[in-house]
């Protein structure tokens, strides 16, 4: 690791989970950060840290990132007990280095669920909420000539209400924040945004119960309304799509 | 999906059977007040009750059935949502979920021994302290059973602590009712989070003073 420390930046203690793989056991190994700027992204400073260790002929932390927008939902830390770090509506990747002091000590972590099992380090597998998304969120049309614009007039209210639930970018932080290790959140969101528009009443019923099941399936716990969920989503979606994907499960009971 | 085998369907029934012995809890509130306004009153509530005696067996099946339903499916979703979570985090912080939410299953089950010690003593009226006497009027001296029972420290203590349980279980379970059944919106949740803390202080306030003032000799 290199010694050298540039004037003006930071030095941070790393106490990281390492895990060779699925079925190996994990443990936590301590790094310092050197060379930190404010401006560094947290994955950016995980780079430093990883140039250093390839330097060092080290294997470096292996983490999830893809777009580092704050808009793909790959990037996933639990880093001083918060998903994302805790920073409001903030993925990992726009968590920036400015919110921590030189010297501090930081803790992270992969994501931790049944449902999510570790495959290296910090990177876990969250194939389950691709099956949750596979067993009902979606609407079938026929295909042919495209549809005419307004076809299907949906009103302004419930557009944005289901733009508000499909701004969900399927990260799995609320999975990883519930005490429960539950995908309620997710769940409630993918059901609610076809739940409020006309082309999602069609399948509405088979789309609950499948995505439920499934859920269920998949290992995830039960929904004890903490709300843990909402506080460290990134997105902010609401806790009233859980409250809504229960009526529509309430409403599909007695249809 | 299965009612009783569902992720979200026994969430439901908890709710639901939750729903009923929060309404019971309330109008047994109502009920133990009249402790406050004097000897009379409560006895003439007890005596009324009991001439309800038709409905007194049927409303109990129905109570202990709601009872039954929700500390079993509370016991087998606490130990599912213990699975599904087994590794804990080095460093774990909650940002919203509050001690009373995540301590329902301890709450719950402190509420259920106490529950049958409750009715053991002041229903069943068989623990050996129990005080069965009539009153100037020759109904059964409810007023006196229950200062005579709370006049023991041990036995009082264990009456608030209880309704400490009450208050966190009711904290937490009263808005949840409402998520779990579906109920909850922008404008509504902050509403139900609302009354269910005030619902909880209350309960907590009033029960917790019955064995208070009796041991204080306030009421004697």
């Amino acid at each position: 690791m290199s010694e050298h420390t540039a004037h003006g930046t930071m030095t941070l203690k790393l106490i990281v989970w390492r895990q060779k793989g699925p079925t190996e056991p994990g443990r936590f190994e301590t790094y310092l950060a050197r060379n930190i700027t404010e401006h560094h992204s947290f994955l950016e400073m995980l780079d430093v840290v990883n140039e250093d260790l390839i330097n060092d002929g080290k294997e470096p932390i292996v983490f999830d990132h893809d777009c580092r927008e704050g808009i793909c939902g790959t990037c996933s830390q639990v880093i001083n007990g918060l998903a994302h770090g805790g920073q409001t509506r903030t993925t990992v990747c726009q968590l920036h280095m400015r919110t921590f002091k030189d010297g501090d000590t930081i803790y992270i972590e992969p994501w931790r669920a049944k449902a999510f099992p570790i495959l290296k380090d910090l990177m876990v597998d969250r194939n389950a909420l691709e099956r949750i998304i596979q067993a009902g969120a979606y609407t079938s049309v026929n295909t042919g000539a495209a549809p005419d614009g307004n076809s299907i007039l949906i009103s302004k209210e419930d557009a944005d209400y289901s733009m508000d639930a499909a701004e969900c970018i399927g990260c799995g932080a609320c999975v990883a924040a519930c005490p429960n290790g539950a995908a309620m959140l997710f769940t409630g969101a993918k059901v609610s945004q076809f739940a409020a528009l006309p082309q999602g009443q069609v399948e509405a019923r088979e789309r609950v119960f499948s995505m439920i099941e499934v859920m269920q399936k998949c290992g995830f716990g039960n929904c004890a309304n903490h709300y843990d969920c909402q506080a460290v989503c990134p997105k902010d979606i609401d806790v009233k799509f859980i409250a809504r994907l229960n009526r529509e499960y309430l409403k599909a009971l007695v249809m | 999906m299965s009612l009783l085998t569902g992720n979200v369907g026994r969430k439901v029934l908890m709710a639901v059977s939750g729903l009923f012995m929060v309404t019971f809890v309330v109008a047994h509130l109502l009920g133990n007040s009249t402790i406050f306004v004097g000897p009379d009153w409560i006895n003439a509530y007890a005596e009324h009750l009991k001439e309800l005696d038709l409905l007194v067996w049927p409303f109990r099946i129905f109570m202990f059935a709601m009872l039954s339903i929700h500390v079993f499916f509370g016991i087998t979703l606490t130990l599912e949502n213990w699975g599904a979570n087994p590794d804990k985090y080095a460093v774990s912080r909650r940002p919203r979920s509050t001690f009373a939410g995540r301590t329902m299953i301890w709450t719950g089950l402190l509420l259920l021994a106490f529950l049958v010690f409750h009715l053991l003593q002041f229903t069943f009226k068989i623990t050996p302290e129990v005080v069965k006497v009539v009153d100037a009027q020759g109904r059964f001296d409810v007023y006196t059973m229950m200062v005579a029972g709370l006049r023991n420290k041990m036995v009082a203590a264990f009456y608030v602590l209880s309704m400490v349980a009450l208050f966190l279980h009711t904290f937490h379970g009263i808005q949840s009712i409402f998520q779990s059944i579906g109920l909850n919106n922008d404008r509504t949740m902050p509403k139900f989070i609302m009354i269910g803390k005030i619902s909880a202080v209350v309960f907590l306030v009033v029960f917790s003073a019955i064995p208070i003032l009796i041991l204080t000799w306030v009421l004697s």
